[in-house]
């Protein structure tokens, strides 16, 4: 399991990696959404990997896996989906406004 | 427990909902509530500020969790100081935006300001790093939307790059704390302290990633070489009094690697040392050099005050990468100086703008209307910027280089003082541009209304340096408790009354 969660982290940071510097609004999004599925499970799995376990310490039970770390995971899940839309709507008005949906061309306007 | 101490978080937060609620009721409620908002915000934070001087660090627990298991609110000088300044460039950049008119040019504009200042305050009081990070996230999200106030291609444009670039630094910042975490345990910082001084030796490597990631992570907060690249272009398109405001931004990721680096990761660790602050050091030389030449190449006068905002960052983190009581308190000093003057600047350049379709450097352009006062507050600002005499950021300048008189010296003194010179060549080939050189032009300047509220705005910012500059001993007898306090915790960890540890 370990080599499964490792090699879904680092294959997704690597596609999210090379998705953002695509330089199009598209695959950047795309690969932001890629980035946070890694971190998420990044989070996930530094809490301890542990499988059939509780995440609460009760009586009878031996071992539990470590509750703080979802928590951290839904509010990360939370930010970053909230994140998707903002740059979604904001990638939107930005290819309106401009025609393109390149992220990297040098606004001309602010050339005085 | 002090139930003040939540308040500059709660009170933004009500009042930001409320308006988002209300958006019928008119800008005039709108801009009441605003300015009422961020003056009691002031108020709160002198009174915080008081209290922070007569007693020891405060902890503030949320729920009533006891501190490494929920989440705790501390207050400190630093925090204390960091709550008053941004509060303080909050109510005068918003009687700017309003006098001008700018809050009227899209909707939600005091909505947005008010949570801005929820993030920022939460930010600066809070103890816990995952909590760090969620107000990190207010904070940006309520810049995304200031960001991009009132539309136009070039900075929907500079939004979306702007984004993204946060959202990846989100990214690094959670792969930071679930390292942290997963080494630690915990993510409380006082707690932190204690279990990264004593950490079993197989983890060493696995602090040092956690510790290099959370200086990455800060860097692009403050703009360091070279994590920079989304400054210029944000600052420069984003409107003038957010521009203003986003000053204090990059001082969150200064602030945030003072606490961290002095609370978690302080140089006696035995597994980091010396890394973060050798690190720190050759970055913000390079920070600083960067920044001098951007001054002197810029194109616009936007970008000109965007790039000396990152030689005011490179200026401040030679003096924190020091990680002595005397460079933590120039550089706190300088902190505070670099946030004034910057946002000074942006609000100058606001008001060449908008009496000028734009702010370009390449060629003179007519004169504009309110020229000679436009001129006149620019100067001081610039030479306030620049670090010359007398005003408060030469004060500054002279007590980084008094701090940095060890074997750095060589190298320190002659960045920190050439990049002064090609800041204060750029400063003056832009002021004779703009100023200057529009009187070889014909025409008369096309008339605009005069806006003293306005001008009273930016003036107060350079008052507040000349007070700053006068009053410098008692400033600085403060700053050096604040200094002394942070480069030996014991009261802030004490603060967080964790369990096991001796009362």
């Amino acid at each position: 399991m370990e080599l499964l969660v490792a090699s879904a982290v680092g294959i997704l940071t690597a596609a999210g990696v090379y998705l953002i510097l695509r330089r199009r609004t598209f695959p950047l999004i795309v690969g932001l959404a890629m980035l946070s599925y890694a971190v998420n499970i990044f989070i996930f799995a530094s809490g301890r990997l542990a499988i059939g376990s509780p995440p609460i310490v009760a009586d009878g039970v031996l071992g539990y896996t470590d509750p703080l770390t979802q928590a951290l995971v839904l509010t990360a899940i939370v930010i970053s989906f909230a994140m998707t839309a903002v740059i979604v709507m904001l990638a939107l008005a930005a290819h309106l406004a401009t025609g393109s949906d390149q992220t990297d061309r040098a606004t001309e306007e602010e050339a005085g | 427990m002090n139930h003040l101490i939540i308040l500059p978080v709660l009170l933004p937060a009500v009042l930001g909902a409320g308006l988002v609620l209300a958006r019928r009721v008119g800008l005039r409620v709108q801009r009441l509530v605003g300015l009422a908002g961020t003056l009691a915000l002031l108020t709160l934070a002198v009174l915080l500020l008081v209290q922070a001087t007569t007693s020891a660090a405060q902890g503030y627990f949320l729920g009533g969790w006891p501190a490494p298991f929920g989440i705790v609110l501390v207050l400190d000088r630093l925090a204390a100081l960091m709550l008053v300044l941004t509060a303080a460039l909050a109510v005068l950049v918003l009687i700017y935006a309003t006098a001008t008119g700018w809050d009227a040019r899209g909707a939600h504009f005091h909505a947005l300001y008010l949570f801005q200042l929820m993030g920022l305050n939460g930010a600066f009081l809070t103890g816990d790093a995952f909590n760090l990070f969620v107000f990190f996230e207010v904070l940006l999200i309520a810049s995304y939307g200031l960001m991009i106030h009132s539309g136009g291609a070039a900075r929907l444009r500079a939004g979306v790059q702007y984004v993204a670039y946060n959202l990846v630094a989100s990214a690094l910042f959670l792969i930071a704390l679930a390292t942290l975490y997963g080494v630690t345990g915990t993510l409380n910082l006082a707690d932190l302290a204690g279990k990264v001084a004593r950490l079993a030796p197989g983890d060493a490597a696995l602090i040092r990633v956690a510790g290099v990631l959370l200086l990455a992570v800060f860097g692009i907060k403050a703009a360091l070489v070279p994590l920079h690249f989304w400054l210029p272009a944000s600052y420069a398109n984003a409107p003038g009094p957010v521009a203003a405001l986003f000053a204090v931004m990059t001082k969150v990721g200064a602030y945030a690697v003072l606490r961290v680096f002095t609370l978690v990761f302080p140089p006696e660790t035995p597994d980091t040392g010396h890394l973060f602050a050798n690190l720190l050091l050759a970055l913000a030389l390079a920070t600083l050099v960067v920044g001098a030449i951007g001054v002197l190449g810029a194109a616009t006068l936007t970008r000109l005050v965007a790039f000396a905002v990152i030689a005011g960052v490179g200026t401040l983190f030679i003096a924190l990468a020091d990680f002595t009581p005397q460079g933590t308190a120039a550089a706190l000093y300088y902190l505070i100086h670099s946030t004034l003057a910057g946002a000074a600047l942006f609000l100058l350049a606001d008001l060449v703008a908008a009496r000028r379709a734009g702010c370009g450097l390449r060629n003179a352009l007519p004169p504009i209307a309110q020229h000679g006062v436009i001129a006149a507050l620019f100067f001081v600002a610039a030479l306030a910027m620049a670090g010359m005499p007398p005003l408060s950021g030469f004060v500054g300048k002279l007590m980084i280089l008094d701090a940095n008189r060890g074997p750095g010296m060589v190298l320190i003194w002659p960045i920190v003082l050439l990049g002064s010179l090609v800041m204060i060549a750029g400063y003056a080939r832009a002021g004779s541009r703009l100023f200057w050189k529009a009187h070889e032009l014909a025409g008369p300047a096309t008339p605009h209304p005069a806006q003293p509220l306005a001008f009273a705005a930016a003036s107060a910012l350079l008052a507040a340096l000349v007070a700053l500059t006068v009053f410098a001993a008692p400033v600085m007898r403060y700053l050096d408790a604040t200094a002394a306090a942070l480069h030996g915790p014991s009261a802030y960890i004490a603060a967080n009354a964790l369990p096991g540890a001796l009362p």
